[in-house]
Formats: C-alpha cells, structure tokens, sequence
C-alpha cells in the first residue's frame, strides 16, 4: 500500500511465523484430502501465507501423498465475509478432511466460525507488530492496558523491555544493548537518550508503581455503552 | 531486633560479606561445609537466589541452613520467579524463621539459565520489591491489607559503578535508596581509581555501599567476564598478572589480586565494606581475608 506521497504504509500487521513441517504433518495425520487457504494481507507481507507459500505448500504436500482439493488466498481471512468468498470453492472444501489455513490465528478463527470443518493452523501468531526495516518486524505494543509512554519519550518499556521493567534498566544492560543479545537495542538507554534530548531526564526518577493486570482482562473484552 | 548486620554496617566497621550458591540438588554437604567454613569470618553469607537462571535448591532453604548453623545470612530474591503474593510470602516466611536481611534484585534473564522455555515474571521490578518490603514492614501488604505479626528487614540492592551509560543506572540507584535500600552492593570492581570516582558521588546518599569483589581465577575467565558480564572491566594489568603466574598459580594469584584490593579499598576507607563472590570457590574466601591481613 501506498500513500499520497508515495512512502511506504507500514501498518501494523499480525506477525507469524510457519511451525515446523514435522509439526504440520503431525497435525495433519488422519486427513487425507486438504484444502489450503493463504490471506492476502499480513500473511502476505510476512511471507509466510501468500500465493508462494501457499503453492509450496501444495508442492510439498503432495510429495507427501496427500491430496490437494484445491487452495486459495482469500484477501482477509480475519473479515466475517470470507465465508462468502470461499463460497465459490465450495466443491473443493466439501470433500476435504482438514482445511490448513496459512494466515495468522485471527484469520484462522475467522474460518472456523464459518466453515463447518476441522481447521489447522499452518503458522503460528507471535505478535502484533510493525515492519520496520527491509524483512524486519518488531512488536511496538504490547497492549498492556496501563500505556505509560507518555513518561518515556513515546518508548514502550514495557514492551521493548525483555523483562518489562518500567523503573529503569536491569543491571544486564551492556553498552547500550541487552542482557539477551548484544544486537538488540536496551530500550531504557533509548528511552534515557530521548528524554535527555527532550530535556525531560527527571520523568525517569518518577517511581512508577507496579503494574495493574486488571486492566489487561483475559480474556480481553470491551463492550462500547449502548446510546 | 536490629540484625546483626545491620548492627554491623551501623557500627562503622569495615564489613565483609560473602556470597554463598545452594547446590543442584538436595546433597547439602558442600554448602553445609562452606557455611562452617565462613560464618565466623564473614559479617553475613549471601544465599543466590537460583542464580543466572539456574534451577537450584532455594535460596529461602539455603539461609534457613545457614541461620541452623549459627551464621548471618542475607536472603537474595529476584523477580524473575514469582509474581507478588509469592514475594511477599517468602518474606513473611523468612521474617518468621528470623532471616533478618533482603538483598533485592530484579533477576538474570531466564533465556541465560537451564530452563529456557519457562515463563518469566518480573511482575515487580527491584525498586519495587524495596517499597514492598518496606510496606510489609508497616504493617499492611500490597493489596492494602492489614498483616498480623512484625516484618522487618535491613533491605538492599545492587548497582554497576561501571555501567556504560552510567547515568541511568545511577537514576536507579538512587530510586532504590529512596525505596528503602540501606544497603548497596556493587557489581565486581577493579579499577580502584574509577570506583573511588563512583564513591565520590555515592557518599551524597545515606546508604551503606559494599564494593564488589570477583575472585579472579585465572586470565581466560577475566578476558571471558570482561566479553559477556555487563559492567565489569577487569583492566589488562591485572589479567597480564593473572596470566604470568606460573603454571597451576593462577588461583593463588587471583587470591592475592582479590586480597590486596580489599587492603586497598579498607586502607583508604574507600567504602563501608566488600562483598566477595568467590563463584563456586568459596572455600578459599578466608585466603582472600588472610591475603587481606582481615583474618
């Protein structure tokens, strides 16, 4: 997608990542007859369920000795109207035994809530997140329920934290970067430098108490007030 | 009461901790052996609390052996394990059992440890664990309830001197004083001049700082801490010592190295004590004080 100006629109995406194929085929044992599904969107841009995937997918499947009935990319699996367009490949997904979905999880429960057949996840979900760089993708949000960027610069500790730490950095830190990989940026060395910058350096003496999981319900659920 | 090594660091003495590593296990023996080794050369023994993310017998376990044995002990907690009504269990726990001293930590990653797939928690953070333990001991707990019975600790924590950026790390230590810590423990030091440096701006606290020692044990184990231990820097003259003692020397060399900074940091008052981490050689922590001219 493309703006106005002609830049890059990097929106957030579900980022997935293919199981194992011995994962996969042991999923599929007792399904003979498969019907495979990509998604056009995120899945897409990942590599992970567009139309190549989805085509060697069927390659290697086949090698297997499973039979292929048929295999689309519908162009947003997570949407209530998928149904509709997989309507015209209803003579291929009714003799099947399985449907192996390459599209993220949300794509996958989409599916299954429409379709009356045993659905397989080909991937799995890690996160929501962004593509920030050529083949590069980070989670920005975790979605906690408590933001408190307004206190570190727009930086997400919480998130971009391996431990979540919202008092500052561990003492793992190592020049800059973290305990569990010298590649990875220390986000509270980020979050220092962008509020030295700012002039703001004192928001990082605040203590910040600890966090509030109630505003992170599991299952996570918001009903709007009725008007 | 106050602990005795609160009465220890409060006396103005020069104050020597030492840690000590619960075995992998339930065989007691080794630990049992360090304990009586140490207990009446060392102010406090500082029990790991499953220490680089390696499942071990407890720390809670391992005070309880060295409170049976007679000796000061100081409970280390990480948050990496438990989530806050397990934190503050424990500490209601050791307080009932007399364990007078916590040192909190936020906690090694559970990627760098033996049990990579387990789930860490880190619902607290080390400040914290601090204000918490200080809560405890007024009386109520985390959720704002009412706790029967006294709780109280001499709380402390830890800072890198030699952190690179410093000055985050320094916001966090004074965060930590100003949520109860009284007491400090370095990462390892080494070079005396930059810590004296770090002391300068430390002093301005009302808290008591513990240099951090490292036994080193040979010239690949100082080049190997100073590639992948955050903060510390073992400067190139000494790991040129450690590499020109004669063969089979390495260790004594190290007990020397160790001894004479110790010397060095009392001599000069640099700071209120030393912790000594002996990783896995804790049977030779008395060389070190002797080497010290302590014992």
């Amino acid at each position: 997608m493309r703006s106005g100006k002609g830049e890059e629109i990097a929106m957030i995406r579900s980022i997935t990542q293919r199981k194992p194929d011995d994962e996969i085929e042991g999923l599929l044992q007792g399904s003979s007859r498969i019907f495979i599904i990509g998604c056009g969107t995120c899945v897409t841009l990942t590599r992970t369920g567009g139309e190549p995937e989805v085509q060697a997918m069927k390659k290697s499947l086949s090698g297997k000795g499973k039979i292929i009935t048929g295999h689309t990319v519908v162009p947003v699996a997570c949407d209530n109207l998928t149904h509709e367009f997989l309507t015209e490949f209803g003579s291929q997904i009714d003799p099947a035994d399985a449907l192996l979905i390459m599209t993220c999880a949300y794509g996958v429960q989409a599916i299954a809530r429409q379709l009356k057949k045993m659905v397989i996840p080909a991937l799995d979900t890690l996160f929501i997140g962004k593509e920030t760089g050529i083949g590069q993708f980070d989670e920005v949000c975790s979605q906690c329920g408590t933001c408190i960027i307004g206190e570190t610069g727009g930086l997400c500790p919480v998130t971009s934290c391996h431990k979540g730490l919202v008092n500052g950095p561990c003492g793992g830190t190592n020049h800059g970067k973290c305990e569990i990989d010298s590649e990875k940026d220390c986000v509270w060395t980020l979050i220092y430098r962008r509020l030295k910058e700012l002039g703001r350096i004192e928001t990082m003496r605040k203590y910040q108490r600890p966090r509030n999981y109630q505003k992170e319900p599991k299952p996570g659920k918001v009903l709007l007030p009725t008007t | 009461m106050t602990s005795r090594f609160k009465q220890a660091l409060e006396s103005g003495k020069f104050v020597v901790t030492s840690e000590i590593a619960p075995p992998k296990g339930t065989n007691l023996e080794i630990m049992k052996h360090h304990i009586e080794l140490l207990k009446d050369k060392v102010d406090a023994m500082n029990v790991t609390d499953h220490q680089s993310s390696v499942m071990r017998y407890p720390s809670l376990g391992g005070c309880l052996l060295v409170k049976e044995q007679g000796g000061e002990v100081i409970l280390q907690m990480t948050c990496r394990d438990r989530n806050r009504l397990a934190l503050q269990a424990d500490l209601l726990f050791a307080a009932s059992r007399g364990i007078q001293n916590v040192l909190c930590l936020t906690g090694d990653s559970i990627i760098l440890g033996d049990h990579k797939q387990a789930k860490s928690v880190f619902d607290l953070d080390s400040s914290q664990l601090l204000e918490t333990v200080r809560l405890l001991a007024k009386g109520k707990d985390l959720g704002g309830n009412d706790l029967d019975g006294p709780v109280s600790f001499c709380a402390g924590a830890i800072v890198t001197p030699e952190a690179d950026p410093l000055e985050p790390q320094l916001i966090k230590f004074e965060k930590k004083i100003e949520a109860g810590a009284e007491f400090i423990q370095t990462q390892a030091v080494y070079d005396l001049d930059k810590f004296k440096k770090f002391m300068d701006y430390a002093r301005l606290f009302d808290v008591k700082i513990l240099a951090g020692i490292i036994l080193l044990t040979s010239a690949p184990m100082a080049r190997f801490m100073n590639k992948n231990i955050a903060g510390v820097n073992v400067p190139q003259i000494l790991i040129d010592e450690l590499a020109g003692a004669p063969k089979g020397q390495a260790l004594k060399k190290g007990i020397e190295i160790a001894g004479r900074m110790i010397q060095r940091i009392k001599s000069e008052k640099m700071c209120d004590g030393v912790h000594i981490m002996a990783i896995g050689k804790e049977e030779v922590v008395p060389d070190i004080l002797v080497a010290a001219g302590i014992l």
